[in-house]
């Protein structure tokens, strides 16, 4: 081989390679650019939905909004007995659920975590953490409503409590798991009995943890539609009777969206931009609850 | 930590946690001081047998919270068997294949349902996923670091908007431009065309299998994109770093290493997806249209999908066969759901048992 054979080919070989380069360096700009654009595709349609209910929601609000009870077709009114409603289930859903779920957060936590029973009930709480609201309000409404005869505010608060309790438990779980076993061992060593180490020590540090959990639950079941429909059904008056059935914002949102009736529509807007505030406001705060604590 | 609390049992606990947290390399140094104050004070003997009853008492509490959630998951399986044990014993799996739904002659079968929801969340997998992955490749190798949380945050925030307000929305404001500005000029574009033709046909209202699929897209992707991006961040840096010493692109980086080490991880991320796309209630129920009909397989035609079916009939229909083939419907829906989240938890599981091994 001649040196300007030599030289050719390492020529053709630099330029191979730099062909080769320029062909990764390009397909990785094309990678990122797209990489950004998904990034942009999500905020967007998250700014684009605030936006609108920001926007018609206050074109619907009123000071009537919150004085008046639902109206019947295009007849002023407000959604008074809807938001009533939803702070009476929700009140009662978070009042039942939350106590079981922290028990049974606790008992993962501190109570033989790994043994098979722990095992198995974290797997089917991930499984009913995520599975269908609506098969909840299916279950409640053949454990309570077919039994007891008919719809009402209590069956609707059972039905948001079981979606609680899986939250609950879950968070509960996970802060417990933080508190670090000095505390426990510092408190044991004290002679304490074990609720009262679990009580007062380690349920106390993990505090904010465990009421972020809380905020979760009751800003989940707050936009909670599906388990509803089939257990307090909804109601066009005010009761605050809770063996009746009872209205509940989402619920009524639902019925008044799908109407063509224009005054309807305008009060779904308001009632959907009440829902979206008071569930971006309670996630904020749990967000803000956890950064300080961390 | 003063050596005056130690023989005082009521406050220890108030005190042990602050004290561990200040002096915990002292605590040892204490103990004969403790061990001397003891003595001269013994402890009460009453207070000590209290503590067992209780101890158990709680504990019980404690399991019981813990059995109840399997005792829901049971109870659901057989509430629903049992609600629907008039549809299973008439009609059985050929339930799942019929797709004659009549209230008026009392003739049932889900098929049209079951497409419904099957095609509306592999619609809506087929638009999540790509778009997941770029935001979980965004956030964990290109943001800034001062943007990675308020991205982070909008991204999840996404995620807790509440599914009737994406119902609404798709409603009212989405299916609207959907139908001016993309089925219309499709519809003029794919005139005479066969079978892309018929794919876009349909009234202009911009209500169908289409918007569904899009809107559960929009719900899903906080999901998957917020997994992806945990699974991608436990990759550890050694391996990352290693690939970019030996000059690969970011790009490379990501498809050549973080994605093969975190594989189990992204496809239980996307089956945790699949699973709430499948369930969804209220967004589907407000722009799928709710019609029985399988005659045309137009993205942009009216259909039906097992939550809107029992979410508009459920409420009023009667006690029987009626009520029954809805409940079926249910037992159907959460059977898939039930095992793609088993699906996606134990992926999952996997990633983390081999983080563990890694670390």
């Amino acid at each position: 081989m001649t040196t300007a054979e030599a030289l050719l080919q390492a020529k053709t070989l630099a330029e191979t390679r730099q062909a080769k380069f320029a062909a990764r360096s390009r397909l990785n700009k094309v990678a990122l650019a797209l990489s950004l654009a998904a990034m942009a595709f999500g905020v967007f349609w998250l700014i684009w939905i605030l936006w609108e209910t920001l926007r018609l929601g206050l074109g619907g609000l009123s000071l009537a909004t919150f004085t008046e009870m639902t109206p019947p077709p295009n007849e002023e009114g407000g959604i008074l007995n809807a938001i009533f409603g939803s702070i009476v289930m929700v009140g009662l859903a978070t009042f039942v659920g939350t106590p079981i779920g922290i028990l049974a957060g606790i008992y993962l936590a501190e109570y033989n975590p790994r043994g098979w029973l722990a095992g198995v009930v974290r797997f089917v709480n991930d499984i009913l953490l995520s599975a269908p609201s609506i098969v909840i309000g299916l279950f409640v409404y053949a454990v309570a409503v077919a039994r007891f005869q008919g719809f009402s505010a209590l069956a609707g608060a059972m039905a948001l409590a079981l979606i609680t309790i899986p939250v609950v438990i879950r968070t509960t779980e996970n802060m417990l798991q933080l508190v670090p076993p000095g505390l426990r061992e510092a408190a044991y060593a004290l002679g304490t009995p074990k609720w009262k180490v679990i009580l007062s020590i380690t349920l106390r540090a993990a505090r904010a943890g465990v009421v972020t959990g809380i905020l979760l639950a009751v800003a989940r079941i707050a936009g909670e539609t599906a388990p509803l429909l089939f257990t307090a059904l909804s109601n066009q008056f005010w009761t605050s009777n809770i063996t009746q059935p009872m209205a509940s914002l989402p619920v009524t949102i639902f019925k008044f969206a799908m109407s063509p009736y224009e005054n309807w529509q305008k009060l779904a807007w308001a009632g959907v931009f009440l829902i979206t505030i008071a569930v971006l406001a309670l996630n904020i705060l749990a967000r803000v609850l956890t950064r300080n604590k961390n | 930590m003063s050596a005056s609390t130690l023989p005082e049992r009521r406050p220890a606990t108030e005190h042990a946690l602050s004290s561990t947290l200040t002096a915990d390399p002292g605590a040892l140094e204490l103990s004969p001081a403790r061990a001397g104050a003891r003595a001269a004070t013994p402890p009460p003997a009453k207070k000590a047998r209290s503590g067992p009853m209780a101890d158990r008492l709680f504990g019980w509490a404690a399991k019981g919270a813990a059995l109840l959630t399997l005792a829901l998951l049971i109870g659901i399986l057989l509430s629903l068997i049992v609600g629907a044990w008039p549809a299973i014993a008439k009609y059985g799996l050929g339930f799942l294949t019929s797709s004659v739904w009549d209230p008026v002659t009392n003739e049932y079968g889900g098929l049209v349902m079951i497409y419904g929801t099957l095609a509306t969340s592999l619609i809506a997998l087929v638009i999540a996923v790509p778009v997941s992955f770029g935001i979980a490749l965004f956030l964990t190798e290109l943001s800034p670091s001062w943007l990675k949380r308020p991205l982070g945050t909008a991204i999840e925030l996404l995620a807790a908007v509440p599914s009737i307000v994406y119902g609404m929305w798709g409603l009212l404001v989405f299916g609207p431009i959907l139908s001016t500005w993309v089925q219309q000029p499709l519809q003029k574009l794919l005139a005479g065309v066969p079978y892309l033709g018929a794919l876009v046909s349909g009234p202009p209202v911009g209500i169908g299998i289409l918007s569904a699929g899009i809107i559960l897209a929009i719900m899903i992707i906080p999901f998957i994109a917020s997994v992806m991006r945990d699974v991608f961040e436990v990759t550890p840096p050694l391996l990352k770093e290693s690939a970019y010493g030996l000059g690969s692109t970011t790009w490379e980086v990501v498809s050549k290493v973080v994605l093969p080490y975190t594989k189990a991880g992204v496809v239980g991320g996307i089956m945790l997806g699949l699973g709430r796309a499948l369930g969804e209630t209220m967004a589907v129920t407000f722009v799928i249209g709710n019609m029985n009909q399988l005659n045309s397989l137009s993205l942009f035609e009216a259909a039906n999908s097992i939550t809107s079916a029992l979410a508009n009939e459920f409420a009023e229909a009667g006690a029987g066969l009626h009520q029954a083939a809805l409940m079926y419907l249910g037992l159907v829906l959460f059977f898939i759901t039930f095992v793609v989240l088993s699906l996606s938890k134990l992926l999952l599981a996997r990633m983390k048992k081999s983080e563990g091994k890694a670390s």
